[in-house]
């Protein structure tokens, strides 16, 4: 049986985090002093009270850097310690170091400052009309869009309003750091990115990359979150570390952590479609306004991504997608699950629904009638290849018999004047690799020691998705031996160099061929050594099961008599395995290339059920067909197929970010920032994997399946959608997300709300009502 | 801090005495000081269970149970002649529970952070439930966990598992109480083998403290009661002051009747007072509204006393405890003085107290008509979420006309609010449809919500009125019916 090779030490609370690892002794505590407001001119920064305070040991601001003050991994444009400008708020300025956690946090308040406010942004219409943009806008083209509208039988228009969300990972960013000889510094750190971990240390220390040893043993959930922003604590406490000389831990608060560190990107878009009467898309146009936050952090490819998917699994011959990231007083918003393709995907979604009620269709038959095949072109320029875009669809919908649950819904609907159920389907095409094409390398190391037992070190970051699981399955499966016998290493910079961070899908596809190259290399040899011994040629040797065979006939050595015997023979047992994806290149001049080496798709089917009285709604049932190739480790797929639907139904229903125009969260802990509980889920979901189609781009013939689930999540909103039109089909629902329940009862209810207007009341008193 | 007195309990399978201050929080105790770290801190506000451990202790009767509670919002006083349970005392020597092996199988778990106090709940949830434990018990013990990585699915067919464990005579064999089943769970692995002599240890312990039983010193700078919104806005400082435990105040606990008044302790918690039966001849259906009301965890800490002494606008129980037209008593010093609950709030977090004074009881009149009593709430998230909008009401009726009428609602104005007009103009009426529409312009005159992160101001004003629909459709579903106040809508008919 498969399992998640952590889940033994998790269910028993016996797995380590960076701050469960035993304290060093002297070990001291950091903790993070962040600009109190949006913008403006720093005039003062005095430490010297904190400095005073009892049991601090050292305050450090941007004066005690000694190397460059400067960090970012696309564009080099943050301070690590805000010099004379802070941008949002929360930005770091200040990093007390302290005997206790809690003498930390009491000289955290003595830190003052003097800071001349300038006026905060926050909206990406206003930046971009002011000029405020990370880079200028991109714009991905197919066909003639703007011949084709006159051959629309239908053109329409509308907006899109797209929140962000915070990631949420249960485990706040930290990292401990332990100053070593020569100058090294030791740093056990919660990254998806240990290399630009490593390399932002040496930058701000000083030093060359190899001073500094970057260690991940697990993450409590990263979800692009400490893609890059995990750096920043890293290079903060190894900052403290080398200046005390003395281990250093930080651990952010919740709150600190949702104030200082960025989130998916609001988006706000436009778009225009156009169709034939059949629902046949001809174009189709949209703009993207990103709200990128204060510096580009990795703004610039989140925004590449929604370029790639804004026609999701359609294929529309002529299109033309803008798309421009805005630079506002925010903490600067960041990778998370989907990186930009949810709020692509959501537009042209939401412009289908608004073309099929325009049409009298219903939005499955025009989603149907425009879903990609083999040969269609991406506005990118890639043609789609062993496309399941119409098999995984068409398998939902014979599956679930969608002509009779739409009818048991109507049923419903007529009987219920004040509860209405809707559905929706969401199909999902994901492109596969990095779209920064020099990041899809890879690099493993295979040990095999004397008595059979294998370690496997790898780029790969374990943080919940399963990464070591499938890495020792796909091991072990190479190797013929069976999966207890591998283990999998915390991903360390002395093991590995320069790895690609954790993150596009990718890095169980990229660091498990890596793994099979280096495992290949090893069974060369002992392949051969058994040969000489147990008289055969090489290529009628086989491993199978753990014992070696001739011929197809088992022999009297087992896999542990082979590696000891090959110790013995002085043949090699372990090798390097590095692996670069083939065939990918993307032209940024023109626009079009071959970026991804495949799509993963799949469709969604969600139910709800609207309380029309009370504006509440529940999900009553999900049902997915989902492609991962041969699946590795079918657990593993299954919690990532359920785990990124969650995230995604959250993001698109009860996970309000809020925040005010002087740029402060207002949904700032997780008492007023909601994710999905146990009751939000629905108890009737159903995943089916599309029978097994091997993937010749993927380990093992597997698909990734990381980030692509959660888009299944944007079914949500259209599912309430369709419910609020049956008992509003007089009205025009907006395109605003998420979709909370003030916003459906604001729009069930326009007449009772405006009778409600406090004008038509007395005089409002002054009066507060947050607990 | 050698003036601290000494705590002493049993922490999993030890008995320890330690000096510490009260107002310490568990969860730092157990990380920071024990070096216990499968216990996790994700939030410090009780909203995400990864700190999850059990409190074990002896109820009146002198019954052993435990308690599923946040240690990021318990002080470490409260535990002393108690049984904490954390992960690390869950764990058998050398082999993963039957339920850990579920949720291994099952996928249950992918980063690992809130796994530990997921073990927890769901554990307690068998202790419990034992042989009767269906899914829905497995939910509710998973309603205060927040897990970023499954979306639940997995971990609910790891707790559907576990109905399997008993067999049909261990089930007919079941004589309800968890003392006596204690070897039975350790024999089926869902317990380690210390526990069946937890409650020998524990009484042993208890009789021995009750003898050394010493009163506070100091005055305290605190007085925590469930310390579920005190730790969240004060957390930093408690520890540092003397603290009352008011939880060490067992007189303030429970409810009561005496002829036409039910007495509820102030300390009464949510969870017991949802159980508690004098309270659900009053109200039947506490445990409906209670679904809407925090999580199983903060149920099991949070007061009355400390809901209506927080002075949240929006507190749940408040408005209950106003609709019901309960009465407070305020005591100090030996005097105690009764005033109505609606006559405390003065304005935004001002309370009609003086800082000595504690409350120590609610009076709750019980009229001999029919009474009938609805509450209503809306939130982002259904559960464990803090209302857009709540309200309660009460009516009282005889031959089928209101005799006794009051409304409240929360997150209308500065104060938890009740709407003297507004239940005034019930008073005498027939419940009818005429009569909800007089009502509805009547509350939003009484009203006055501003804008903050749970919802704009006019939203606040529509859901009330849709709320106060919701009252009468329910308590009258033959004669009020919500789709008659669907005016104004052209075509809101069904499609």
């Amino acid at each position: 049986m498969k399992i998640h090779i952590d889940a033994p030490l998790h269910v028993r609370g016996e797995s380590e985090y960076v701050d469960d690892l035993p304290p060093p002794a002297g070990m001291l505590h950091a903790q993070v002093f962040g600009s109190p407001v949006a913008h403006g001119r720093v005039k003062a920064l005095d430490v010297e009270a904190a400095r005073r305070a009892e049991g601090v040991v050292a305050v450090l601001t941007a004066k005690e850097i000694p190397g460059k003050n400067i960090l970012g991994p696309i564009v080099l444009d943050e301070w690590l310690l805000a010099e004379d400008l802070v941008e949002y708020v929360g930005q770091p300025m200040a990093v007390v170091v302290a005997e206790t956690w809690e003498l930390a946090r009491k000289a955290l308040r003595l830190v003052r400052t003097e800071i001349d406010p300038l006026p905060p942004v926050v909206n990406p219409r206003e930046a971009f009309a002011k000029g405020e943009v990370i880079h200028e806008g991109r714009t991905f083209a197919l066909g003639d869009v703007d011949a084709a509208w006159s051959m629309c039988d239908l053109v329409l228009e509308g907006d899109v309003d797209l929140a962000g969300q915070e990631h949420l990972y249960l485990e706040t960013n930290r990292a401990r750091a332990m100053p070593r000889e020569d100058r090294t510094m030791q740093v056990f750190a919660g990254t998806q990115s240990p290399y630009a971990t490593q390399k932002s240390i040496a930058r701000i220390l000083g030093v060359a990359e190899h001073k500094v040893e970057v260690d991940v043993l697990r993450l409590g959930g990263g979800f692009g979150g400490k893609e890059d922003q995990g750096t920043h604590w890293a290079c903060m406490a190894a900052l403290a570390a080398q200046h005390t000389r003395r281990p250093v831990e930080l651990v952010l608060s919740r709150m600190d952590d949702i104030r200082m560190t960025g989130k998916r990107h609001p988006y706000l878009s436009d778009f225009k479609i156009g169709l034939q009467k059949d629902g046949t898309i001809l174009a189709f146009e949209a703009r993207h306004y990103q709200n990128a936050g204060a510096y580009a952090d990795l703004s610039p490819p989140v925004l590449e991504r929604t370029l790639f998917h804004s026609t999701n699994s359609y294929y529309i011959p002529n299109a033309r997608i803008f798309a421009v990231p805005c630079k506002t007083n925010l903490a600067p918003n960041t990778a998370f699950r989907g990186f930009g393709g949810p709020q692509g995907m959501v537009v042209i979604e939401a412009a289908i629904s608004k073309a099929a009620e325009a049409l009298g269709l219903s939005r499955e038959a025009v989603q149907r009638k425009n879903l990609l095949k083999d040969g269609d072109e991406f506005p990118y320029g890639q043609k789609a290849f062993e496309c399941q875009a119409r098999s995984t669809w068409d398998r939902l919908v014979e599956q679930e018999d969608l002509v009779g649950w739409r009818n048991e819904i109507d049923a419903f609907n007529s009987r219920h004047p004040m509860h209405k159920r809707g559905l929706a389907i969401m199909p999902v095409c994901f492109g596969i690799s990095f779209t920064k094409t020099f990041l899809n390398q890879a690099s493993a190391l295979v040990l095999i020691y004397a008595d059979g037992s294998v370690s496997v070190a790898n780029g790969g970051v374990e943080m919940g998705q399963g990464n070591n699981s499938k890495l020792c399955n796909i091991v072990a499966e190479t190797l013929g031996i069976h999966d207890e016998r591998v283990r999998c290493e915390s991903t360390n910079t002395r093991r590995i160099a320069n790895m690609a961070p954790s993150a596009a899908s990718a890095t169980t596809d990229l660091n498990g061929q890596a793994s099979i190259l280096a495992c290949e290399k090893i069974l060369v040899g002992l392949k051969a050594l058994a040969a000489k011994q147990l008289g055969a040629s090489p290529d009628e040797v086989a491993i199978v099961d753990e014992t070696v065979t001739v011929r197809g006939e088992k022999s009297d050595w087992d896999w542990p008599k082979l590696t000891a015997e090959a110790w013995l023979n002085r043949v090699p047992l372990m090798a390097h395995g590095f692996f670069a994806t083939p065939e990918i290149y993307f032209d940024r001049e023109t626009e079009k290339g071959h970026p991804f080496a495949y799509h993963t798709y799949g469709a969604a089917a969600i139910e709800v059920e609207l309380d029309a009285l009370r504006g509440s709604y529940a999900i009553r049932k999900i049902r997915v067909v989902h492609d991962v190739g041969r699946p590795i480790n079918p657990v593993v797929d299954l919690g990532q197929v359920e785990g990124g639907l969650a995230q995604g139904l959250g993001w698109i229903s009860l996970e309000e970010l809020k925040f005010n125009e002087q740029g402060f969260f207002t949904s700032n802990s997780l008492s007023t920032y909601k994710v999905p509980d146990v009751y939000f889920m629905p108890d009737d979901m159903r995943v089916t994997f599309l029978d097994a189609v091997e993937n010749r781009r993927g380990p093992l013939g597997s698909k990734a399946v990381g980030e692509p689930p959660l888009m299944y999540g944007i079914g949500l909103f259209f599912a309430v959608r369709d419910a609020m039109r049956a008992f509003r089909p007089d009205l025009a629902f907006n395109f605003a997300m998420p979709l909370t329940p003030e916003r459906v009862l604001t729009q069930l209810y326009p007449e009772a709300l405006a009778e409600v207007q406090p004008s038509l009341q007395a005089p409002t008193p002054v009066g507060a009502s947050t607990p | 801090m050698n003036d601290c007195k000494p705590i002493h309990f049993l922490l999993n399978d030890r008995e320890i005495e330690v000096r510490e201050p009260a107002g310490l929080l568990v969860l730092d105790f157990l990380r920071r000081r024990q070096h216990l770290t499968g216990t996790k801190e994700g939030c410090k506000e009780g909203d995400c269970g990864a700190c999850g451990v059990l409190v074990g202790a002896f109820d009146d009767a002198g019954r052993l149970w435990y308690q599923p509670v946040t240690s990021c919002l318990m002080p470490l006083g409260e535990l002393h002649g108690k049984h904490l349970v954390t992960i690390e005392g869950l764990n058998l020597p050398a082999a993963l529970s039957p339920l850990q092996e579920a949720i291994v199988r099952e996928g249950g778990t992918q980063c690992g952070y809130c796994t530990p106090g997921i073990v927890v709940s769901m554990t307690h949830c068998l202790m419990e439930k034992r042989s009767a434990v269906t899914l829905d018990d497995m939910k509710l013990a998973l309603s205060g966990h927040l897990c970023r990585c499954t979306g639940y699915g997995s971990l609910k067919r790891a707790g559907a598992a576990m109905a399997d464990l008993w067999s049909a005579d261990e089930r007919a064999a079941e004589d309800g109480r968890l003392e006596s089943q204690l070897g039975l769970l350790a024999r089926k692995g869902v317990l380690p083998d210390y526990f069946p002599r937890i409650p020998e240890r524990l009484r042993a312990l208890q009789e021995r403290l009750e003898r050394d039983r010493t009163e506070s010193g100091a005055p305290p700078t605190f007085r925590i009661a469930g310390g579920t919104d005190l730790y969240v806005q004060r957390g930093e400082e408690i520890p540092d002051g003397p603290v009352d435990v008011l939880n060490h105040h067992p007189e303030w606990c429970g409810v009561s009747r005496h002829n036409g008044t039910l007495h509820i302790g102030a300390l009464t918690t949510f969870e017991a007072l949802s159980h508690d039966t004098a309270f659900r001849e009053v109200v039947p259906r506490i445990g409906e509204f209670m679904h809407l009301i925090a999580s199983l965890q903060i149920r099991n800490r949070a007061t009355l006393s400390g809901n209506v002494v927080n002075a949240s606008p929006i507190g749940d129980m408040t408005m209950l405890l106003l609709a019901l037209e309960a009465d407070i008593t305020l005591e100090h010093g030996g005097k105690e003085r009764r005033l109505p609950l609606r006559h405390f709030y003065k304005g935004y977090k001002s309370l009609a107290k003086e800082p000595n004074e504690v409350l120590t009881r609610f009076s709750i009149p019980v009229p001999g008509e029919t009474m009938l009593v609805n509450f209503e709430k809306i939130s982002k998230r259904e559960c464990l979420d803090i209302a857009s909008v709540n309200s309660a009401i009460k009516l009282t009726l005889r031959d089928g006309v209101i005799t006794g009428a009051s409304l409240a609602a929360g997150g209308v104005a500065p104060i938890p609010k009740y709407l003297p007009e507004s239940s005034a103009l019930l008073v005498g009426r027939k419940p009818d449809e005429s009569l909800v529409r007089e009502l509805l312009p009547r509350i939003q005159q009484e009203i006055s919500p501003i804008s903050d992160v749970r919802g704009s101001a006019d939203y606040k004003r529509l859901l009330l009125r849709q709320l106060v629909i919701a009252h009468f459709v329910t308590l009258f579903p033959e004669t009020i019916r919500p789709e008659s106040f669907n005016s104004g809508m052209q075509g809101a008919s069904p499609r």
